[in-house]
């Protein structure tokens, strides 16, 4: 039996646990990071890697600012820039009632200090002239920025553990119980640890916790369809999403166009399966060929997809339990959280730390789900296979 | 009637095709090839006059025979040439053609989808001039072309004396045979070898025939490097004594072996099995080629047999299918199929022996080699990665860091290299280091075949 004294057990060795268990090292705490495969290696590591700031949740501005911040000085913070790019982000229209939904997403990004340049079709010729007709409209944020997942999560987990944190990998969590002001968390291998704080960071994996705590959320997983094609020369610079969601693409300098999706596909995170059925391959191929024509020749290599949390909302949860104090939740980010990711882990090491943070979480409480939550549109429109929801 | 689909025009696809058509199941025959007969028996493109008699040799007859028995079922299958298996969604093919993409449905599967060179990275292999030595017979085959003038053929199979018998016979100027394998380890495994005479025998007369005509034959050699500006000049290669050798040639052929192709095998659900003797992840059948429900699987592409073998497990999948459809067949030839299949696939085991996949080379290979080549990640780089904190040491999560194996042959070249170096790296054996695990498309595919679908 190796028992571990710590200040904070960190459950879920993705994006947000590596980036919260990197803040609360900084400012001196002792952590475990504990991880049941191995770190970034689920949905942190093959989500689309959009730092997109155009069209996100009002209310989470705030964090997904400061967020950004954080991921514009990557390199000086972990010492790596993993293929950061501040590459902007071009949302399109392909008819009126979507070019009014772009400006209405613009008036929202730039009462929060965000530059939106607003692109009609001859502007958008001069501009990025490879666009296909289809697209009748954009609006172009030059701060939105992409980098690469795959490469994020580890190496933030590999600083963190040379800030001394402690970092577990394929070591599942059996059970977290609290006694007076202590958590004990028990794993299947020998190590057990005791501490203070739990941060439950286990994505697609994390309502089991909440539960054992008498909270719940009406989480399930699923992913998005994604491809990638070979490589040829580079000349798609912005990240391109269309306002369906029917193509989110970028092209990375070393060629390859990378593309999610909608709609989403449920997912079985006990089998630890995210199939892509191959009718959502050829729809997307159909949709990049028309936003991006010069594509219409360029092969399809590899598809692949992740196991994101969801909720009905699409919000994610984040804060502090409403039944244990010591217990704070992270999960459901709702295929939107790569970008919020070190935002949300500064937010929690803040918590944990000074007892609370300035940037405003209470949209994201875990005690929303106690009412008649709103069914949000997005989520309507980006599913096909979804589980009952409340 | 049952929707039986054969994937694959090679000698196990046509074998199985040809049994349900006797049975009147009226198959399905897709085949990724514009041109029956699979790799080896591969007819030559329509216009192109080939002596297939002299490049055939000895299998001329086996050649002519499935060709014929192909002609003579044209009418009572489906045909569709020129037709990719892209991925495989229950009971749902879907196929990409150059008019698009479509679905084909089936009740009941059988996959022979053959083979291909086993690759081990060398200094400049990456060169313009480098072919994998199935490549350079296909390239004759199909196309009557050489992969150069003066060709040396290097690894270790026994497609290595044939293939350059047929480059000498058709006029191009072999200037070694380089095999890795020591002519001790060969002739140690004649006794399991002779198991098989005449396959044992006609592999003798391939050696005898190159070199009478006087073309260097090395045996138990190591490959260097190949060398060149932008494109092969030569290879340097050490002898048995110890002896630095270089060959200056324009191109050079390359295989040690083949290794099936079970791509769409484990899409469809096949369980994968770590094989010791080949050290490759191969799907798991019964001794009929049953791989799971409405699953079978026929020829090299399940374990590599050969021709001969690839032919007998194409009938005996087809009439599998046939007893489980509850359709009647002679049972006793199966039984008689069963047993000359074993054989011959024991056979190729021992054959394994006598020209032997260099797994101990990768802990020798410098760091600046190119390891993927579709991605250009060297060794160093995978090294690298692997050594550094929380570093991967299983093949699936170094290729997410690393993007060795991510490209457009999605591991098909570099996996069993990969797996070598994972393993050796990582000081682990190499069933622990995992296998690359696939995803649909099997092959790369256009954006283009989607637009199809739609119109």
């Amino acid at each position: 039996m190796t028992r571990l004294i710590a200040d904070v057990a960190v459950l879920g060795g993705g994006l947000i646990g590596s980036w919260t268990a990197y803040f609360l090292a900084r400012r001196g705490k002792r952590v475990v990071l504990i991880e049941k495969g191995v770190v970034g290696a689920q949905s942190s590591g093959t989500n689309f890697g959009n730092l997109r700031l155009q069209g996100r949740f009002p209310g989470q501005y705030p964090l997904s600012l400061r967020a950004q911040d954080l991921w514009e000085r990557l390199e000086d913070l972990i010492g790596d820039s993993c293929e950061f790019d501040a590459t902007g982000h071009l949302y399109c229209a392909f008819d009126e009632a979507e070019r009014d939904k772009i400006d209405h997403y613009a008036e929202v990004s730039e009462s929060y200090g965000i530059r939106i340049e607003h692109l009609d079709r001859a502007q958008l010729k001069r501009r990025f002239p490879w666009l296909g007709r289809k697209v009748i409209a954009a609006t172009y944020s030059a701060r939105d920025a992409t980098a690469n997942p795959r490469l994020v999560t580890p190496a933030v987990a590999r600083v963190a553990k040379s800030l001394g944190v402690t970092v577990v990998e394929h070591c599942a969590v059996r059970e977290v119980r609290k006694s007076g002001d202590t958590f004990h968390v028990d794993t299947d291998t020998d190590l057990q640890v005791e501490c203070g704080h739990v941060v439950n960071a286990a994505g697609a994996w994390a309502l089991e916790f909440a539960e054992r705590f008498g909270e719940t959320a009406p989480l399930f997983p699923a992913g998005p369809p994604q491809f990638v094609t070979e490589p040829f020369p580079y000349f798609i610079t912005p990240s391109v999403q269309t306002v369906d969601g029917s193509v989110i693409a970028r092209q990375i300098p070393r060629g390859n166009v990378i593309l999610a999706g909608y709609p989403r596909t449920a997912a079985d995170p006990i089998l630890n399966r995210a199939p892509v059925p191959p009718v959502k391959t050829l729809a997307a191929m159909e949709c990049l060929a028309e936003v991006v024509p010069a594509l219409r020749s360029c092969h399809v290599i590899r598809v692949w997809s992740g196991i994101e949390g969801y909720l009905p909302d699409m919000l994610p949860v984040i804060g502090q339990s409403e039944t244990t104090p010591g217990l704070i939740h992270a999960f459901g980010f709702c295929g939107h959280g790569f970008q919020i990711g070190p935002g949300v882990g500064l937010c929690l090491s803040e918590i944990i730390v000074d007892g609370h943070t300035e940037t405003p979480l209470s949209p994201f409480a875990i005690g929303r789900f106690q009412q008649e939550i709103e069914v949000s549109d997005k989520f309507k429109r980006e599913f096909d296979a979804v589980r009952k929801t409340p | 009637m049952s929707n039986v689909v054969v994937v694959g025009g090679g000698p196990a696809g046509i074998r199985a095709a040809c049994m349900l058509a006797a049975h009147r199941l009226r198959p399905v025959l897709l085949d990724e090839a514009r041109n029956v007969g699979g790799q080896g028996y591969r007819a030559p493109s329509p216009g192109l006059r080939l002596d297939m008699d002299a490049l055939m040799g000895g299998e001329a007859a086996k050649y002519h025979a499935l060709q014929a028995a192909f002609a003579s079922i044209r009418d009572q299958i489906e045909y569709r040439p020129g037709t990719l298996v892209w991925a495989i969604e229950g009971k749902t093919l879907h196929v990409a053609t150059d008019e698009g993409s479509s679905t084909v449905s089936f009740d009941a599967l059988i996959l022979a989808t053959g083979a291909m060179d086993r690759i081990m990275p060398l200094p400049g292999w990456t060169l313009p001039g480098v072919f994998a030595l199935g490549g350079a017979q296909v390239s004759l085959k199909d196309q009557g072309c050489f992969i150069g003038r003066r060709v040396a053929f290097c690894g270790s199979s026994p497609l290595l004396n044939l293939a350059a018998l047929q480059y000498r016979k058709l006029g191009a100027d072999v200037v070694a045979v380089c095999d890795t394998t020591p002519l001790g380890a060969k002739v140690r495994a004649a006794p399991q070898l002779a198991a098989a005479p005449r396959t044992m025998m006609r592999g003798i007369s391939y050696l005898t025939s190159l070199m009478r005509a006087g073309t260097p034959m090395l045996h138990g050699v190591t490959l260097l490097r190949i060398e060149g500006k932008s494109r092969v000049e030569a290879i340097i290669v050490r002898d048995c004594r110890g002896r630095e050798r270089r060959f200056a040639c324009d191109a050079v052929a390359l295989g040690y072996g083949l290794k099936p192709e079970a791509q769409l095998a484990e899409l469809a659900g096949a369980e994968m099995r770590f094989d010791a003797t080949s050290r490759l992840w191969l799907p798991k059948i019964d001794a009929d080629g049953r791989a799971g429900r409405s699953l079978y699987l026929a020829g090299d592409s399940v374990v590599i047999g050969g021709a001969d073998a690839a032919e007998a497990s194409g009938e005996l999948a087809a009439r599998a299918v046939l007893s489980d459809l509850g359709i009647v067949h002679a049972r006793s030839v199966a039984r008689g199929l069963r047993r000359r299949v074993f054989r011959l696939r024991r056979f190729q085991r021992a054959l394994a022996r006598a020209f032997v996949w260099p797994a101990n080379r990768v802990k020798d290979l410098s760091d600046d080699v190119a390891l993927c080549r579709c991605e250009n990640v060297s060794v160093g780089e995978i090294r690298r990665a692997m050594d550094q904190a929380l570093g991967p040491i299983e093949v699936n999560r170094v290729k997410a860091i690393t993007r060795c194996g991510m490209g457009r042959c999605q591991g098909r070249v570099c996996g069993p290299a990969l797996q070598e170096l994972v393993a050796s790296h990582a000081g682990i054996p190499i069933e622990a280091a995992g296998r690359l695990r696939v995803q649909a498309p099997v092959k790369p595919i256009p954006l283009s075949v989607a637009r199809t679908l739609a119109e």
